[in-house]
This record gives structure tokens, sequence and C-alpha cells, in this order.
């Protein structure tokens, strides 16, 4: 039997979904020990006595981590425990040092949120409420690497090499209420709520937030139920999904296995699939079938985690804006159009093209230096804009200084080039430099005089009526004034000699 | 020199009476010469001990103001873990394994100059009260060397008895360290849960594992106690307050006015004949010394053993997973084309001594779903009644006190077959630990049937550690000065020495 297309799923079942998405935080150093957490590092270079589990070693609480994760509770509208527990998760593996996770079990740190995303439908833009059930910490694993074997599974593989670089990096994860009434949508909404909760999470500036880095990873669940039906149907559990594009691909792909296996009458079996990038399908992973004990208890090496009333007051005023709020209102009061707003998330300027028009500066003017000559610059030497030696300080005093007229956007250029190049300020750069926009008509004059005898025919051209030959003078004559003339004034002043009205 | 207390070696080495290397070696040769009997050692770092001892004659001779007890010698219990030396937590699972790093009871041991001299004896993992659970043989009373010396911290207790070491360090989990004191005619103190890092201590029972010390006078026993205690940042459940001060309340040692409350559920059935002697004679030195005698009721301490057998083989089932062959000790199995599991799984089996895997297996089982809530939940709600019966208690005296263990020494293999006679051992020590407070256990002098020692148990509330010593000096001055002698000066010798 052939696969059903998406379209006579959607016709028969109804999705339902649920997600867990797991984040490292950036904390410079582990949860429970003092260890870096640099990614890509030696491997085996970032561990110590405790994230070992050498005999003796204990345990003791990041309190940054602790801060961003009730930041993050806070951001995703979660009530905040007056009181939770770490507790440990048991279950043998090589990757483990302690061979168990301390986690958090029926003490999570935040519970009760939700998270508002917004889709585009064939009917227009529709909300979705995606509720939270709990944000806990907890403690992330070493790293295998299984060698041999044709499938890089530790079944088969001739030996594994273990990294411990990872175990003990801080962990946060956020797990939904199970999300009905998504439909044929189910996709996108998981879609759009992963790319929501990255934002959100980039906003607090609590990880780094990169899904190849795997310091966003993404488990869905998907069950069918007939549409109508009440009764939930068997979920699969995808794993480490990690792009946002796979989350959506997985779950289509998870919800049309699922469907042809029930339309066949089959049962869905209760298990962990692995997401293949390659296929965009999923393959069997572990069965969850029996249940895993983890015999959960309270870790006795901590103490409970009891963070006052005034603090998370504190922590509440400093939340940002909401990402998708901001961007709403970024896009209304500058009028920005779709195509450009999409340019400066993608380059990821919009907090510096804010700081540069808080000040005063044009929005499009801030916009486009930071899009435009800014960031050919950054690509050049590879690094972020937000790494250059430009503030948006700078900017904002660059772009006044070409309203005001003392420089030329070509100028502006320069004194660009300067301040990168660690000159100092713009009004440093342009003194330092001599830059000097020429407003002298007569020293203009001159220098047009002299280009319309050198190019005499040209300016006869012009002369008879054919201005677009004044671009070559036009530029001659910048070129004769080092290109410190305002091109403007050039054009003006051109014209009228050669006995065209100009504009 | 070795006969003195180790506030007296102390003294003698501050006025450069003797140094360091002197009195050192003069355990090392004391060792050599009856370790052989008492095997209170699974290691001697004889050279580690010198190179420790020359640094602090240097340090003295610098002029730097040193601990009281600074170039005195000391043997370690070996669930601590110090650098270099290996440490084994008395199990074959950890055999030759070297830590990278010292425990917080070791680094503090070593700034106050404190002389390390080996490693000593005990139940694997602390698991046991005879010393005859360890991996590596057992441990042998000084006082008859065919009985054990207690546990799980028996060779440390040994060494003292045994003038191997003027003082020694233990852990107390359910009494580790108050009774193997007893069973040896000396003083050991279980301080505050908290009061000592952990860090560094090979977890058994992590809510209950505290680090203690053992001395021959109650006045040696505190100068250990405030080396040894303190605040560690890297101990999460350790308290944050100064330490108790203990060695002014060994110093003063007085009980006038002192309300000492006795247990009704510790004492009488149950409890040997000449240990009963013994407790209620002590009671009546403490009361002519002015102390008021009262008798206060526990009644939650019924159910002590069966929640502490829950509590601390659910923990140790989860601490001791991380034994698995991966990263350090032993590792068996592991031949071509075995995977990780069945490496970890044969390692586990060879590695574990018999009482370990039945505490795990307990412990594994009481924590698994569907039990938790009757047997892991329902002891952590015994331990509440626990506090508050101490709680009560507390209101009412000072200090409590009991017979520190029913019977004196019993003879090596007369329990080990019988888990339940070994464990019923405990049931005076362990709900101190179950309440978290401090308990010292000192000689009450020895019972008439078989001339064994008897122990004398005292305890405090959380965080009142001097109280113990306050009691105990006194109790011990006037127990002294009846008995005209030490009371191990009624062992027997050994290996010649007197």
């Amino acid at each position: 039997m052939a696969l059903p297309t998406y379209e006579e799923v959607i016709a028969k079942w109804d999705p339902v979904l649920g997600l867990e998405v797991h984040v490292e935080l950036n904390t410079h150093s582990k949860m429970f020990c003092s260890c870096a957490t640099e990614f890509g590092a030696e491997p085996n270079t970032q561990t110590c006595p405790v994230c070992l589990a050498l005999p003796g070693a204990l345990p003791v609480v990041n309190e940054k981590a602790i801060e961003s994760t009730i930041l993050i509770g806070l951001a995703l509208n979660c009530k905040i425990a007056p009181y939770s527990r770490f507790a440990r998760k048991n279950y043998f593996y090589p990757d483990m040092p302690k061979n168990f996770q301390i986690s958090q079990y029926d003490e999570p740190i935040c519970f009760d949120g939700y998270v508002d995303v917004e889709i585009d439908t064939e009917e227009g833009p529709k909300q979705f409420r995606i509720e939270i059930e709990r944000v806990h910490m907890e403690e992330d694993t070493g790293k295998s690497l299984h060698v041999g074997g044709a499938t890089g599974r530790i079944h088969g593989a001739d030996y594994s090499l273990l990294d411990y670089n990872r175990a003990g990096i801080p962990l946060v994860e956020i797990v939904t209420k199970i999300v009905p009434g998504t439909g044929k949508y189910a996709p996108e909404v998981a879609k759009a709520y992963v790319a929501e909760l990255r934002d959100i999470l980039r906003g607090l500036k609590v990880s780094d937030v990169k899904m190849e880095q795997g310091s966003l990873r993404c488990d869905a669940n998907v069950s069918l139920k007939p549409i109508g039906s009440d009764v939930l149907g068997t979920r699969s559990e995808t794993k480490n999904v990690n792009s946002l594009r796979s989350v959506e691909r997985a779950i289509r792909g998870e919800m049309i296995r699922h469907a042809e296996l029930l339309n066949e009458g089959k049962k869905v079996k209760q298990e962990t699939r692995h997401f293949q990038e390659d296929t965009g399908l999923t393959r069997s992973g572990r069965s969850k079938e029996q249940a895993e004990d983890y015999r959960y208890f309270p870790d006795p090496d901590l103490v409970p985690v009891t963070p006052a009333a005034t603090w998370i007051e504190e922590l509440r005023a400093t939340l940002p804006e909401r990402p998708s709020v901001r961007r709403k209102r970024i896009k209304e009061e500058w009028s920005v159009p779709d195509k450009e707003m999409e340019a400066m998330i993608n380059a990821d300027v919009l907090d510096i093209v804010e700081a540069t028009v808080n000040p005063g500066a044009d929005p499009t003017k801030a916009r486009t230096w930071w899009l435009g000559e800014i960031s050919r610059i950054a690509n050049d030497q590879n690094i972020a804009v937000a790494d250059l030696a430009i503030t948006p300080a700078d900017v904002a005093e660059l772009v006044a200084l070409v309203a005001k007229g003392e420089l030329t956007d070509k100028l502006a250029r320069q004194v660009v080039e300067g301040v990168i190049a660690g000159e100092g300020k713009p009004s440093e750069v342009v003194a330092k430099r001599g830059i000097k926009v020429v407003n002298d008509d007569g020293a203009l004059m001159a220098a047009i005089e002299k280009v319309c005898a050198e190019q005499a025919d040209t300016a006869e051209k012009v002369r008879g009526g054919h201005l677009p030959a004044a671009g070559a003078l036009i530029g001659a004559v910048m070129k004769e004034t080092k290109g410190q003339a305002d091109a403007a004034r050039v054009r003006e002043l051109l014209l009228g000699h050669l006995g065209q009205a100009s504009n | 020199m070795i006969k003195q207390t180790a506030s007296e070696m102390g003294e003698a080495l501050s006025k450069g009476e003797i140094s360091s290397v002197e009195l050192t070696k003069a355990h090392l040769d004391r060792i050599a010469e009856v370790d052989g009997q008492v095997k209170a050692f699974l290691h001697v770092d004889a050279e580690g001990a010198l190179a420790q001892a020359k640094g602090v004659d240097a340090r003295r001779k610098s002029g730097e103001k040193l601990s009281p007890i600074a170039g005195v010698p000391l043997a370690l219990k070996d669930v601590l873990a110090q650098r270099g030396v290996p440490t084994t937590a008395g199990s074959k699972i950890l055999e030759n394994w070297k830590p990278p790093y010292d425990s917080t009871v070791v680094s503090k041991l070593k700034d106050a100059g404190v002389v390390i001299m080996g490693k000593t004896n005990m139940d694997e993992f602390a698991m046991g009260s005879s010393t005859e659970n360890s991996g590596y043989g057992p441990t042998f009373n000084p006082w008859d060397l065919a009985r054990t010396p207690g546990g799980s911290s028996g060779g440390s207790a040994a060494a003292v008895s045994a003038f191997e070491a003027p003082l020694a360090v233990g852990s107390d989990t359910g009494g580790s360290i108050r009774q193997p004191a007893a069973l040896t005619g000396i003083v050991g103190v279980r301080p505050t849960y908290g009061a000592v890092s952990r860090y560094g201590l090979i977890a058994y029972s992590s809510s209950l594992d505290q680090a203690g010390p053992f001395g021959r006078t109650v006045l040696d026993t505190a100068l250990l106690h405030e080396v040894m205690a303190g605040h560690d940042v890297k101990d999460a459940t350790s308290i944050s307050a100064p330490v108790p001060a203990v060695v002014a309340a060994a110093k003063s040692g007085d009980v006038k006015g002192m309300k000492i409350g006795v247990i009704k559920q510790l004492q009488g059935e149950g409890y040997q004949k000449g240990v009963q002697a013994r407790f209620d004679e002590s009671l009546q030195v403490l009361a002519s010394l002015g102390a008021e005698i009262v008798e206060v009721d526990c009644p939650s301490f019924e159910y002590a053993l069966a929640a502490y057998y829950l509590i601390a083989p659910s923990e140790c089932s989860s601490n001791l997973a991380r034994f698995d062959a991966m990263r350090y000790g032993l590792r068996t199995g592991d031949t071509e084309g075995a995977s990780a599991e069945a490496v970890m799984s044969a390692t586990r089996d060879a590695g574990f001594g018999r009482e370990v895997k039945r505490r795990i297996i307990l412990g594994t089982y009481a924590l698994s779903s569907g039990y938790y809530d009757a047997y892991y939940g329902s002891a952590q709600k015994i331990r509440t009644l626990i506090i508050q019966d101490y709680a009560k208690a507390f209101a009412q005296a000072d200090v409590l006190v009991s017979p520190t263990a029913p019977t004196t020494a019993y003879k090596i293999g007369e329990k080990v077959d019988d888990p339940m006679a070994m464990y019923l051992g405990d049931v005076a020590t362990i709900p101190v630990n179950l309440a978290g407070i401090c308990g010292m256990s000192l000689p009450a002098g020895l019972a008439e049937e078989d001339g064994l020692p008897v122990g004398f148990q005292i305890m405090a509330p959380a965080m009142q550690d001097q109280r113990l010593y306050q009691a105990g000096a006194a109790l011990e001055a006037a127990l002294l000065s009846k008995w005209g002698a030490p009371i191990l000066s009624k062992a027997p010798t050994l290996g010649g020495v007197r």
C-alpha cells in the first residue's frame, strides 16, 4: 500500500503534539562544578573530580544556572516554585559518569506557563497557545563516539570513545502540555513554537540556542486520533531533531507514518524514533513499551532550591520585550518592508539598529548602514557585525554628520573604515583624515570648468540635452575634488553651467 | 612516648622536646611491630608521613603558628580521598585507585600539619559493624584478637586503641565511629551532620554520612574535631556557621546543673548485663558531679533501625552506581566483543562484596516505582518523627545518654551470617544519624562478665557539639580518678611494648 498523502492524513486524523525542548545554558561553568563549558574543546579537557564522578566528589549548584532557568520560566509565563528539589534519575549508561542524572522530578522549578505563536494560514495569520507543563533543570551527559560498525551506534561498534566535556553542562528542559487542535497546521505550529522559544531564549541571552551544535534540541511527541474523537492515540517520540525545518519535517513524517499504520489496522508502537536528516524519515530506537524505572528520589547531596520572592521579582523586572512583540512594534514604528525586516533578523542586527535609532538616528539610514557597508566589512573579515569596533553611537553620529551635510555618503564610508580600523569616533576620524565636504562653489566651478574642457565632447552632449551623459562628468568632478564634494551640488552646478535646468 | 595523649605530644612538639619526624618514626615502628596482629591499616604511607613530618618540623622552625596537634601522627579511614595514596573504601572494586585530589578533611589535616600515616581498614563502603565486610580481611580488636573492633571504622579505632596512632579519623553513618570506639575502649565523636565536609568522603549514604574524630581522651578528640570541622563551599550540605567551641568545652568539663536525659527506649532489655551496669554506674557518677538525671521518652526510636535500613541502602544503590569500570577502579570481563553493559556487570559482580550487594539490591527495590511510597517515603516520615522525638527530649534535657552498643565486642565470625543480629548492634547509635545531630562514645569501664570495654553515649542537638565534650570531659575525669589509670592500661600488651 502506498503511503497516504498529507492531505489524506489530515482528512481523517487529528494530530496531538507534545514537545520537549532541551536547552544548554551558556553559563561559564557547569551545572554542579566549576569546569569550563566551551564548545568543541579537546576531549576530556574540561573535566574535574565532580563531573567525572570520582569517588567522594560532590555536586554544588551553579547559582547562575538557577537564575537563567527562572528567567526562562518567567519569559514563558510560568509560576516559579518557592521550593523545588533536585532528584536523581538512575540508569546505567557509559557516558553518564555517576550512572544517575541529576534532574528534577515531581518538584520542578517552573510550571504552568504558555507561549503564543502565530503562523500564516490560508485564512490569514492565526494564533495558537502552547501550554507549558514545566521547566526544569538538569545536567547533560557526556558524549560517546562509537567506532567501527556500520551504523555509528553502540551495537556493532568495535569500541567506543567517551568525552566527558559535555557531562554536567547545565540543561533546561521545557515540556509542553499536550497540544491538541492544531489540525493540519501541526507541523508548522511545532516549528513556530520552537522558533519562538529560540528567539525568547536568545533575547534572554541565557543560551547560544544553536540547534546545529545541539545547544537547542527538540524531542517531538506525535499521536493521531480520529477526527472528533477524545481518545488519545499512541505516541511516538522523535529525538534530537536539530533544525527548525526538521521539526516540521519530522512531525509531518510521523503523522504520515502513523496514519499508514492506523489505516492498515496496525498499532503504533510507543517508542523512541530517531530523525534522519537525509530522508526526512524516522527510524526505530529504544522501545518504551516497558517503561524504564528510573527510581527517582531527592538528591541528598543537594539542598532545596528556594528562590526569594523579591529575587524573582527583580528578575521579572529585567525581562526583555518578547521578541515577536518587539518585531511587530519595530516593523510598525520604523515602517520596515517585510523583506528588510527579515534581512535584519537573519543578520541578527535588530538590537544594534535599535541601539542606533534610540539616540535619534533615522531608522532607515541606521538600518542601511548596518545591513550594507558594515555587514559587508564584517563578511569580509568573517566576524559578526557586533564584534566589529564600531558602536551604535558611532553610526548614530555618522548619520547625523551626513544629515548636517558635513559628510557625503561616500565620505561617510571612509569614516566607517576609519572607525573600524580603530582611529576613533567618527568626528575624530574626520579630523584626523582631514575629510571635508567641499562646499566652496568657486572651487567646484573651477573643477567643473576643467572637466568640461577635458571632456568637451561629453559636455556638448549634455549641453544638447542628453542628460545621462552628465554622470561621467560628475564622476570626474568628484575625482578631481578627491570625493569630498557633495555629488548633488556638483550635479546642480554642472547642469547650470551647461545650460540645463537641474531637477 | 607513643603512650602519651595527642595533646601531650602536641605540647612536647611545641616545646621542641621532640620532633614530628621522631614521633612519626616511633609510631611507624609500633605499626610495624603490632599491625601484623591487629591489621588496622590497609596501607601505611611511611614515606609520605615522614615527608609531612619533616615539613611540619620546618614550619615550626620558621616560627609559623601551628595547630596544637601539628606534627602529631594520625590514621585515616580509607573512605577519605587522599591525593596519590591508595584509597579503596575497603572494596576490591577500588583496589589500587589513587585519587587525583584531596578530600576537604585531608586538606584541613595537611594545613594543620597533622601527619597522615596511612589508610585504615573498614567494612566495604562503610557497610557493616565489625570490619569483617572489608574486601581485604578483618581487623582484630586489640583487647582480644579473636574479637572484632566493631565497625565500620574498625581499623581507625583499633589503631588508636593499639597505640599505633594517637588520633584517627572515621566516618559514622549509623554508628560507625561511636560503636567501634565503644568496643575498643576509646573516644569517638560523630559531629553534627554538615559540620565536617563530606567532599572526598566516598559516599555510602549521603544524608547520614559524617566524618569524625577518634582519640584516647575527650580533649584529644576535641582537638582533632576542631581541625576537621568548618564550612566548605564544595559540599552543599555543609553548615555555614562557626565551629562550636569543642576544645574549650573539653578543657572545662563540667556537668553541674546540667540536665541529662536517659532515653527510656535505649536501655534495659537487649542490653548485656555488664553494659547496663557500667552505664548505670556512669549515671551515678554524673549525678554525683551535680547533674540532674531525667528520663525521656522517644517512642519513634523503635522504628529507627527499619528506617535506616531503607534510607541507607536506597542512597547507596544510587551512590555506588558510579563504580562501573569506565573511568577508574577494577575492570573485568573486558574481552573481545564484550559490551559495555557486560563489562559493567562483570566488574560489579567481582568487585563488590556480599553485604554491599545485599544493600544495593535492598535499596534498588525500595526505590522502585510502586514501592517508593511504602518504603523510602515511609522511612523519611519516620525520620521526621525521630527528629520530633529528639526535639521534645532536648526540651527536657541538655544532653541525652544511652549505652553506645548493646554488647561488648563479639567474636569474629559470630554474627557474620546473621545480618539482623549485626544490624541490631546499631540500635542505639542510628537515631543520631537519622536526626542529623551529634553523638560521642567514651569508655565507661569494663563489663564484669568479659572484661571488655563498654561505651557510654552522649547526644546533643545539632551544632551543640560542645555539650558532648563538656559532659564527656567531666565523666572522663571522674572515672579516671576512680580507676586510677586510663582504661587502655588494662588492655593486653601487644608485641611486647608496654
